[in-house]
């Protein structure tokens, strides 16, 4: 059964058609890649889905449910967690904080501002846990400004494994990473994933030929190719689009 | 531990300080420094922690100050319960206005609330029959079961000052709360907490009432001291008198208000009993230049404000200090910045 699906997506920025009539199937637990070359809309259609745009014409649904006028706090709090591309922090917080932050999205504690913070300590355990699964767990205390962008990115990680989320959309996970970063990147996806759906965004075609089962490849807005790895890799529609582009 | 120790010590200083303040100046400006002190906290609140500039905060403190000398005059309630009744106008009339401005960002924000203030300065001058219009509320009575308060007297501090120090604490207490967490994670990078599931628009609503509730506290607390509600509760200068303070205390240090609100009120009452003159011009009747230029040289000298800079002079040496609560650390700057 598909998770997500969108029908017919279309967005368009003043004349200009980003995404053009995109219809996916994003099946339940499986790694599902979006690549292409720079400028197909890769972005674009992961932020329509994350629902930090909204949709020209087209619906979005997910567990066959209409969410394409949903906010992005709403489809967080059905299972869907999304990472970014730009590390996107808080500065002021420490790491432990962060994912205590994101773990008590669940709840309305947010709204006591007569309760004390030492109420937050209730996360403390399982916010190490999680910070022991991406390798943070020594860090907890620091604040984030002074982390070296490779755990940035972890906690990026982090953020949305705290969530629990049924699906996670995520944005270039591995971008500007070195070699080393990238490797364990990869492992924690795979581990992440396991019984869960993931939808990537990703530059970097040696982590879609390790991690995807599926892959689509965007050109100009619209769906090039659709298949495992192996398949798009060899289609000769997909080498031209790519010809002359650098894989990183 | 060292640090709460200190802390603790601070916070006895600060009582002890309150509570011998209407014995060193006259009790009317020892209330002034208290209850501004508490208006300025509730702009820190939502400026500081939640990264918002509201311009026109003057709309809580002055219908909260007319609601309570209403109640005052008219019910002839006593004065804790004209307070509530002020407390409360606040509040309702917070819900419509943040829930609309917080739909604009920035300096839009600023403008959309010093929008909603203005119309409530001319409907307030125009509904002459309930506000008196220009000549404002005259003649408001304190009445306490038993006692009686006499305008600007120690009396009345002293019967007020337990209900701002709740406020205070209350301000305190929001920003130390898992609350507090939130709207410095949302003043910090909206987007995040929106993915993280948080419904920010209603938090910043949230926080945006809890800052007028106290606005409208110290409001009026004011307007009862006093004795008369003006028209200048609500006029613009009062909204940015009051952003001046928290400026000159240090945006995002709460207490730093405080100090912005004293330094000011006892620069305004020095001056106008003194009889200094500059280039043949009386200080007394210039009390707004001199302000003025306070201003500009703290801002240019101390970008943190009075009180932030203290705390970032003193910090360094603090060694392993323990990591400092969310909104606590003295940078306030960017999100001054932001909001404006």
């Amino acid at each position: 059964m598909a998770l997500l699906e969108t029908d017919s997506l279309i967005k368009d920025f003043r004349g200009f058609r980003a995404v053009n009539d995109v219809s996916l199937r994003i099946e339940e637990e499986t790694i599902h890649a979006l690549v292409g070359p720079n400028g197909a809309g890769k972005t674009t259609l992961f932020n329509l889905l994350s629902k930090f745009l909204q949709p020209s014409a087209g619906r979005i649904l997910y567990r066959g449910e209409e969410i394409t006028a949903l906010r992005p706090e709403q489809i967080a709090r059905r299972g869907v967690a999304r990472s970014f591309q730009i590390t996107s922090l808080f500065e002021q917080l420490t790491i432990l904080e962060h994912v205590a932050l994101a773990l008590q999205a669940d709840t309305a504690l947010g709204y006591r501002f007569w309760q004390s913070e030492r109420v937050l300590d209730q996360f403390r355990e399982r916010a190490l846990a999680i910070l022991d699964e991406v390798g943070l767990r020594d860090l907890a205390e620091r604040e984030v400004h002074a982390l070296p962008y490779g755990q940035k990115r972890s906690l990026e990680m982090a953020l949305v494994l705290a969530r629990d989320p049924a699906l996670l959309l995520l944005d270039e996970p591995t971008a500007g990473m070195g070699r080393e970063d990238v490797e364990r990147m990869i492992a924690l996806i795979r581990r992440a994933g396991t019984g869960r759906t993931v939808v990537l965004v990703e530059h970097n075609m040696g982590v879609v030929a390790e991690l995807a089962d599926r892959v689509t490849v965007l050109q100009r807005g619209s769906v090039l190719a659709e298949g495992t790895y192996a398949a798009v890799r060899d289609d000769p529609q997909v080498i031209e689009a790519y010809l002359g582009q650098t894989h990183a | 531990m060292r640090v709460q120790l200190r802390h603790r010590l601070g916070y006895l200083t600060a009582l002890l300080v309150a509570l011998a303040l209407p014995q060193v100046i006259y009790p009317g400006l020892a209330l002034d420094i208290v209850v501004w002190g508490l208006f300025a906290v509730s702009l820190d609140l939502l400026l500081g922690f939640g990264g918002l500039l509201s311009f026109g905060h003057a709309a809580f403190w002055g219908s909260a100050g007319y609601a309570a000398g209403l109640a005052a005059k008219h019910l002839g309630v006593p004065f804790p319960v004209a307070v509530l009744a002020g407390v409360t106008v606040a509040v309702l009339l917070a819900l419509p206005i943040g829930y609309l401005s917080i739909r604009r960002q920035a300096i839009y924000f600023a403008m959309v609330t010093l929008a909603f203030a203005q119309m409530l300065f001319y409907v307030t001058n125009e509904w002459r029959g309930l506000t008196g219009g220009e000549n404002g509320l005259q003649a408001i009575p304190r009445t306490f079961p038993g006692l009686t308060l006499p305008s600007g007297s120690a009396a009345f501090y002293y019967a007020a000052l337990p209900l701002a120090l709740l406020g205070y604490w209350l301000a305190w207490r929001a920003v130390h709360s898992p609350f507090g967490h939130v709207l410095v994670a949302i003043r910090d990078n909206e987007a995040r907490a929106q993915a993280l599931g948080y419904p920010t628009r209603r938090y910043k609503v949230l926080g945006f009432v809890l800052s007028a509730a106290l606005a409208g506290l110290a409001g009026s607390l004011f307007a009862l001291g006093h004795g008369f509600a003006a028209l200048e509760l609500l006029h613009w200068t009062t909204s940015g008198l009051v952003v001046m303070m928290v400026i000159l205390g240090g945006v995002g240090t709460l207490w730093g208000s405080v100090i912005g609100a004293a330094v000011v009120l006892l620069l305004r009452d020095w001056l106008s009993t003194s009889t200094l003159t500059l280039a043949g011009v009386s200080l007394k009747d210039a009390w707004g230049v001199v302000t003025g230029v306070i201003f500009v040289l703290i801002v240019l000298s101390f970008r943190r404000g009075v009180w932030g800079t203290l705390l970032q002079l003193r910090l360094p040496r603090g060694g392993s200090r323990p990591a400092p609560r969310a909104g606590q650390t003295t940078a306030g700057g960017p999100s001054a910045a932001d909001g404006g």
